[in-house]
């Protein structure tokens, strides 16, 4: 009798994982071997040396990190807001307006970037001679949506009686504000820093289209190495990449976490 | 009552901010001038236009191919990931989800180099030559989408009664069989939203497409080019052209009659499902 293979449901998982190991974990390590070889395979820091001793290359990281930090900045004060009031049964009878804040994000993005250009040049905005407010307001208006989004289901989730309760003992609706609001939707403002921040910091297509090629971010400097066949500076570009996504991680990981900790230990 | 109309002039201040640059290429898809900005009388001829250019409508074509077929693979993959990894122990768990984890926090842009650098070293190591090809670009699809396609279906599973299976292998079910009829069915919303997350990224795309694409599909000998890609050689060169405006007009329409469509029956569905319940529990006298 031939004894075949029992067939267990464990087994299922065995395409996905892999899936995952080829084309998930082995590239990140290749990438973490390009980052310190030279062409020809040997170990080499060439690629660290060369981009800490370059000042444009460096000043390219800063810069994308604050022009991230902005663009996050303004995505929260506009979002907020917008989430909190969205949020107001009262005012969103049915969820259709959240449905209208995220259609714009159906249609292709490069598409809606080139429209943005288009407009702001029609506005007098122009790439060629604002670069860096027209990249500011490219990328408010394209990662506004992925701000909107985690604020407004933190929003629906507010304990309206501890805002109450807040009022009833005597707190303005400022106090209310600062002392219960804030604190109680801060893992959604996480949620959307890290949904912003990141995106912000590598896009490609925003900066280089707004900004008509003026101003290179970090992921315009991976694109540029990308097209010079570069893949070991490349590979260290994105390896500084991996880092900084990991950091931030672990900063916002605290926040995210909370609501777990604090329906456990109820 | 301040409060309320200042919260409304808010919202729809915002709404309109963001629909601007869509609406405004959808009323310049009427009229024939190169830039918008400039009106030279109402006429429908962008249209036309749209579907005679060559160009455009082999990049639809290619990125309805790939969206379909890449998020095709991917639900395949990632439901019966998901169901393997639901049933497997702890710490495999542990790790597989972990490693899922990682494209869902990793930019996109690092993913697709790391994604070029392994075809790179494969194409000089082993094969000897250049991989680029529509496969390469479906692989980069695939890890796009796939770990969102498990981490719709695993909610579903954990909200499965875990008996229904080994009901169903009592009453005489093979395992297989079990699995089919009795816990696909139980998990098909999270399968759906999978594949509509995977078409609408697929779809989206940029980074990955420009790394990772190489001959082949619709545009023959010559490098496959997508919508996201042919639009942005266009637009690296100067404003959207006009044909593309036409598209942007059907592609709103479409979305919006999508948008209605769904709204409705949501709408509707939810009504029903309220008064079904009610009549249940005024079948069982509970109130």
């Amino acid at each position: 009798m031939k004894r075949t293979l029992r067939f267990q449901r464990k087994y299922l998982c065995i395409p996905y994982v892999i899936f995952l190991i080829l084309f998930i974990l082995l590239p990140i390590l290749l990438i973490i071997f390009y980052a310190f070889t030279d062409k020809d395979g040997f170990f080499s820091a060439q690629a660290l040396i060369d981009f800490f001793s370059t000042p444009t290359k460096v000043s390219i990281l800063i810069n994308s990190v604050f022009i991230a930090l902005q663009t996050t900045i303004l995505c929260l004060i506009i979002a907020y807001p917008l989430a909190y009031f969205l949020a107001d049964k009262k005012i969103n009878r049915n969820g259709v307006l959240i449905t209208l804040f995220i259609m714009p994000m159906w249609i292709n993005f490069v598409l809606r970037t080139g429209a943005t250009r288009d407009l702001l040049t029609w506005l007098g905005v122009n790439g060629g001679r604002t670069p860096y407010l027209a990249t500011l307001i490219g990328m408010v208006y394209n990662f506004i949506p992925f701000t909107i989004l985690p604020l407004y289901t933190t929003m629906l989730k507010l304990d309206k009686s501890q805002i109450e309760a807040a009022s009833d003992l005597g707190a303005t609706p400022t106090q209310v504000f600062i002392k219960n609001i804030i604190p109680q939707s801060l893992p959604g403002v996480a949620s959307a820093a890290t949904m912003v921040f990141m995106p912000t910091m590598s896009s490609y297509v925003i900066s280089d289209t707004l900004s008509e090629g003026k101003i290179t971010l970090f992921g315009n400097s991976i694109y540029i190495s990308f097209s010079n066949s570069q893949w070991n500076t490349g590979s260290f570009l994105a390896l500084i990449m991996l880092i900084i996504i990991f950091l931030s991680m672990l900063a916002t990981r605290r926040f995210s976490r909370e609501p777990e900790v604090r329906g456990g230990t109820w | 009552m301040v409060k309320k109309i200042f919260a409304n002039i808010y919202i729809y201040l915002i709404l309109f901010l963001m629909y601007l640059p869509i609406l405004l290429l959808v009323v310049f898809s009427f009229t024939e001038s190169a830039n918008i900005g400039v009106w030279t009388g109402f006429s429908f001829d962008l249209f036309p236009r749209l579907f005679q250019s060559h160009e455009i409508m082999v990049a639809l074509g290619n990125t309805i191919i790939i969206a379909l077929i890449s998020s095709i693979v991917s639900v395949l993959l990632g439901t019966l990931g998901a169901i393997g990894t639901f049933y497997s122990k702890k710490r495999s768990k542990r790790a597989i989800e972990a490693v899922t984890q990682i494209p869902v926090v990793n930019a996109e842009i690092v993913m697709a180099l790391s994604l070029t650098v392994l075809f790179v070293f494969l194409g000089t190591y082993i094969f000897r030559t250049s991989i680029f090809s529509f496969f390469t670009l479906l692989i980069g699809h695939v890890c796009l989408s796939l770990p969102f396609v498990y981490l719709s279906v695993k909610p579903k599973l954990q909200q499965m009664d875990p008996n229904l299976y080994e009901a169903a292998m009592d009453l005489g079910c093979t395992p297989r069989i079990a699995l089919f009829k009795a816990v696909i069915p139980q998990i098909i919303p999270g399968v759906i939203s999978g594949f509509l997350l995977s078409m609408t990224l697929s779809l989206d795309d940029f980074i990955v497409s420009a790394f990772l694409r190489g001959p082949g599909l619709l545009s023959g000998d010559k490098s496959i080019e997508t919508l996201s890609t042919l639009v942005q050689a266009k637009i690296k060169k100067g404003p959207i052209p006009p044909e593309l405006r036409a598209l942007t007009t059907i592609l709103f329409l479409l979305i919006l009659t999508a948008i209605i469509v769904i709204t409705i029956y949501r709408n509707h569905f939810a009504r029903n499902s309220g008064i079904k319940r009610k009549l249940r529990r005024m079948k069982n006298g509970v109130r």
